[in-house]
């Protein structure tokens, strides 16, 4: 098997100039991706892994500059092709897909306009042959009625279906290569294994080869035949997808499998293990190995003395940058069980009955964000809500927190009243109670203010310090209970990591005792290992405070982690909810058993259950189940007509679903199962 | 398309913000030669009572008949003999008490309106935003003359027409900036740890909009002189014989074709004075985009 790479990139490094300065942003990438193969590029934000797809493009920019190194896509060298050259190249030899279709697509054009210029500029093909083309490959990527999708402009379609517009734009031409840089990137889960299916299935019908980039270890292990993984700008471990999971011999592999959490462990049974420190700044990287600081193997005088080169293992297929590799480093030991039990239960928690939450819509008619939701849970314990974008849940969590008032139905906690329909306003004294850890770090400390200074208010608004002395001794205290060293009291927020801005934003939720702690999102915009570490410091201190916690997430790998209680959301409604064994066990409502479906590791190349269409609109809903125009379970005109009954699976495991108990305790068979057939 | 390469790596040091815009000044050599321009104006007027010059409303009979610059009157002089470079310092503190004066004074107003607008929303919202079309909707030279033709000129008469004019142009910036900041997790957590709403507007909203402020305030500046200029100008300036660069021109503009130094000079004063207040905002609007 001596085939030609169809992409060879040998030595490439990578700078970027600003002013005077320059910044060796990729120090050194070779990689070889062979024809009808898919090579994964991992790793966390900062690594270069982007960057070195702009490189192949060729479209580094004003400030970015190959600095050396040759990248060859078949026999020619991009690095010295003329920019006109590399134009006819760009979408003709190699196709790219993009993180954001919706910036990807032109807003002023039509889909159809955008799509046929790619066949009559690179193939010279006439208005009438592109046509033909064009509507094949739509069908190729399963858009519904092509003809009239290419009448469209592309706000009018979903998400989904822009980028699955910009991967027919990226395969029009034929390329022999396409690039995918976070093609799932802000699609829902359900969304995300449909376009990852259709890539698949895609890759296999023309047998393009794939560069495949993400920071989502599981996504790659789904898509890929071979992966590199790559750390602050070198790859630092390269072998076949099933070798790299099962046998990684990179501590920086290693680490990162061990701190993604898992669908099918809670945290009963498996600790998550953060990296400490984090990815060095290309001025800042160390003599020696580039993760020698970080890594728990580091030999002082071995690891840090010269540069580490790539070596190849005996094997032949695996590669690693380690110098230890030989003798087999051994990954974290994972910790399981033990001092780990849950907290407590401490009686009675968060109750929540009957609660609404409706909106006038814009375009009139009534937007029901949240619909007679009740839920409950112990002093202690972490209440999960899980749902894809739109759902409700963040709705929900503002009005928990107080942000909000609900239409309908009350809220009480430990058996006080909390919130009601038609009371504005919370006393003091219940505000201290609950508090709330936002989404974004990036908006969730002023950069007006220190970072301190938020922590300094709480204390002094609820008074919970006497003197300024008491103030600085707790502002201290709470910076040690979340492991950030008190001098950062005094910096901007913008001088902060977004994992060291979490830390404060979960310091100052704590600040004031809470009893109630309502996390929306906490750590969906960290990276994997900073994600593990702020997880892990948020159950630490939940467990030590025994404080109940609402934990919104899209993520039910981290649900599964996190949770003791579980709620299922779809367009403002719980579909199920349960501890989270029963949760993760059948019975399963059917959009449980597709959102696990879709992130199922095991499933991968078996076609599970997929979603078709997107999320209808929240504005004047049918009368049956909401989950029904996308069911597929559905049994028949009774979902669309009557709202579906609650069935108790156990007296802690709701359903509401019209199918009996006894069949959704059996999965859906097979042949019932859209996407199998292909 | 163009696709903005940023790489992912790409830091941020901080400095405290206050010497962060003085350096962002220093850097840019737009911004440079703009604080420049306005920095000379600016020592000129402070020291004008200590400088060497003529006392600017003394008529020098002997230089009407040659009024040319020589070595006792370095511009010239006016048609009324009166020395143009004293004139045109002594013009200078005028203008650079009366325009900052005003700006401040639109500002203030502007900001108050802008910020109930943006938070509140709703019909405090719809009230402000319809009353700031009815104002901008009028062409402002017309607003000015209107107003000051009716109350007389004076330095309180400019301000509040200045006021009148732009604080509504103030109120939909600091509108658009508080509606995108009131949504930041900053400002839901400063509500849960029950801060008041002047708080929140003041301390937790107000400061994040400095950057585009700043700059505002410096092009504002720039139309204000420009203003101040034309009013001048139209003979609703301030009273005679005051020196005052839109006065100056209007008082020389019937012989520019005899002595065009005359109107000239005070007008290159203006346009240089303006010019330094747009570039010294355009640096600084340079350094918050690369933000």
């Amino acid at each position: 098997m001596t085939a030609r790479p169809v992409l060879s990139i040998r030595n490439l490094q990578v700078e970027f100039r600003s002013g005077e300065a320059r910044t060796l942003v990729v120090p050194e990438v070779s990689l070889d991706i062979m024809p009808g193969e898919s090579y994964g590029l991992v790793g966390e934000s900062g690594c270069g892994k982007t960057t070195t797809a702009l490189a192949v493009m060729g479209y580094l920019g004003k400030g970015g500059r190959i600095a050396s190194g040759n990248i060859f896509l078949e026999d020619e060298d991009l690095v010295k092709a003329s920019p006109e050259h590399l134009r006819s190249v760009r979408g003709r030899r190699i196709g790219m897909v993009y993180q954001e279709p919706a910036s990807t697509l032109n807003p002023t054009m039509t889909i159809g306009r955008q799509l046929l210029e790619v066949p009559i500029y690179h193939l010279g093909m006439s208005k009438a042959e592109a046509r033909k083309l064009v509507l094949a490959t739509l069908e190729d990527v399963r858009m519904p009625d092509p003809a009239s999708i290419m009448q469209r402009y592309p706000h009018q379609i979903s998400g989904g279906q822009q980028q699955r517009i910009v991967i027919a734009m990226a395969l029009l031409a034929r390329p022999a290569l396409i690039l995918l840089d976070e093609p799932t990137a802000g699609l829902d889960v359900t969304v995300e294994a449909v376009v990852l299916d259709l890539i698949m299935s895609l890759r296999k019908k023309y047998g393009t080869s794939l560069l495949f980039i993400s920071h989502n270890l599981a996504q790659v292990a789904k898509v890929c035949d071979r992966v590199g993984v790559m750390y602050s700008g070198v790859i630092v471990e390269e072998a076949p997808v099933a070798e790299l999971f099962g046998k990684s011999r990179h501590p920086y592999t290693q680490g990162l499998i061990a701190c993604v959490p898992d669908v099918r462990a809670g945290k009963q049974h498996r600790t998550l293990m953060p990296i400490p420190g984090r990815i060095p700044l290309p001025s800042e990287r160390p003599g020696g190995c580039f993760f020698g600081p970080r890594c728990m193997h580091a030999v002082k005088g071995l690891c840090d003395v010269s540069a580490v080169p790539l070596v190849q293992l005996a094997d032949s297929v695996h590669a690693v940058r380690c110098l230890r590799a030989e003798e087999g480093v051994a990954p974290p030991a994972a910790v399981t069980g033990g001092e780990l039990k849950v907290a407590p239960v401490l009686g009675e928690g968060l109750s929540v009955t009957g609660l609404s939450k409706i909106y006038d819509a814009p375009q009139g008619g009534k937007l029901v964000a949240n619909d007679d939701l009740d839920i409950a849970a112990a002093r202690g314990e972490i209440l999960s809500i899980v749902g894809e974008s739109g759902c409700g849940k963040s709705t929900f969590a503002r009005i928990i927190a107080g942000l909000d008032t609900p239409s309908r139905g009350r809220i009480s906690f430990g058996g006080r009243l909390l919130a009601e329909a038609g009371r504005k306003g919370r006393k003091a004294a219940a505000q201290r109670t609950v508090q709330m850890v936002f989404q974004n770090p990036d908006g969730t400390l002023n950069p007006s203010h220190s970072v301190g200074w938020p922590i300094r208010r709480v204390l002094a608004k609820f008074g919970l310090a006497r003197s300024a002395v008491d103030v600085e001794r707790r502002t201290r205290e709470l910076f040690e209970i979340v492991r950030l060293p008190v001098e950062l009291a005094t910096r901007r927020p913008s001088e902060l990591s977004g994992g060291q801005k979490q830390r404060v934003a979960i310091a100052r939720a704590f600040a004031s005792n809470p009893e109630l702690v309502v996390a929306d999102e906490p750590v969906s915009a960290l990276d994997v290992s900073v994600q593990a570490a702020v997880v892990t410091l948020l159950l630490d201190i939940q467990r030590h405070n025994a404080t109940t916690m609402v934990f919104i997430s899209h993520d039910l790998a981290l649900v599964r982690h996190i949770a003791d209680r579980v709620a299922v959301m779809y367009l403002g409604k719980v579909m199920e909810q349960g501890t989270v064994e029963e949760i993760f066990s059948p019975p399963h409502h059917p959009y449980t058993e597709a959102l696990l479906s879709a992130v199922s590791v095991t499933e991968a190349h078996q076609g599970g259950i997929r979603l078709t269409g997107d999320t209808p609109s929240p504005v004047n809903l049918p009368k049956g189940c909401r989950f029904a125009s996308r069911c597929p379970r559905k049994l028949g005109p009774i979902c669309d007509s009557e709202a579906p009954p609650v069935q108790a699976a156990s007296p802690t495991h709701e359903i509401a679903c019209h199918i009996p108990l006894e069949q959704l305790r059996n999965p859906p068979p097979l042949a019932a199962r859209p996407g199998s057939a292909e | 398309m163009s696709v903005e390469v940023q790489p992912a790596v790409a830091v941020n040091p901080l400095q405290p913000s206050s010497r962060r815009l003085f350096r962002r000044v220093l850097r840019s050599p737009t911004a440079l030669t703009g604080l420049f321009l306005v920095a000379f104006w600016v020592v000129l007027a402070v020291l004008a009572p200590i400088l060497p010059i003529l006392p600017p409303n003394d008529q020098d009979m002997i230089a009407m008949g040659n009024p040319y610059p020589s070595a006792q009157h370095l511009l010239g002089t006016d048609v009324l003999g009166r020395d143009i470079l004293s004139r045109l310092i002594f013009g200078a503190r005028t203008v650079l008490q009366v325009a900052p004066l005003a700006v401040a004074v639109a500002m203030i107003v502007g900001i108050a309106i802008g910020l109930l607008a943006g938070y509140f929303g709703g019909w405090v919202d719809m009230l402000i935003g319809r009353l700031s079309d009815i104002v901008l909707a009028f062409p402002v030279i017309v607003l000015y003359v209107v107003l000051i033709s009716n109350v007389g000129p004076s330095v309180f008469n400019i301000v509040v027409a200045t006021t009148v004019a732009s604080a509504p142009g103030i109120g939909r910036i600091v509108r658009g900036l508080v509606l995108v900041l009131k949504h930041q997790g900053y400002v839901d957590a400063a509500k849960m740890r029950g801060e008041s709403t002047l708080h929140i507007m003041f301390v937790e909203i107000l400061p994040n909009c400095r950057g585009p402020l700043i700059v505002d305030a410096c092009l504002r500046l720039g139309y204000t002189i420009i203003t101040i200029g034309i009013l001048g100008f139209l003979g609703l300036g301030l009273p005679p014989p005051t020196p005052d660069w839109g006065g100056m021109v209007r008082e020389t503009t019937t012989v520019i074709n005899i002595w065009p130094h005359m109107s000239l000079i005070p007008s290159g004063a203006i346009v240089s004075l303006v010019l330094g207040f747009n570039l010294l905002a355009d640096g600084i609007g340079e350094g918050n985009k690369q933000r």
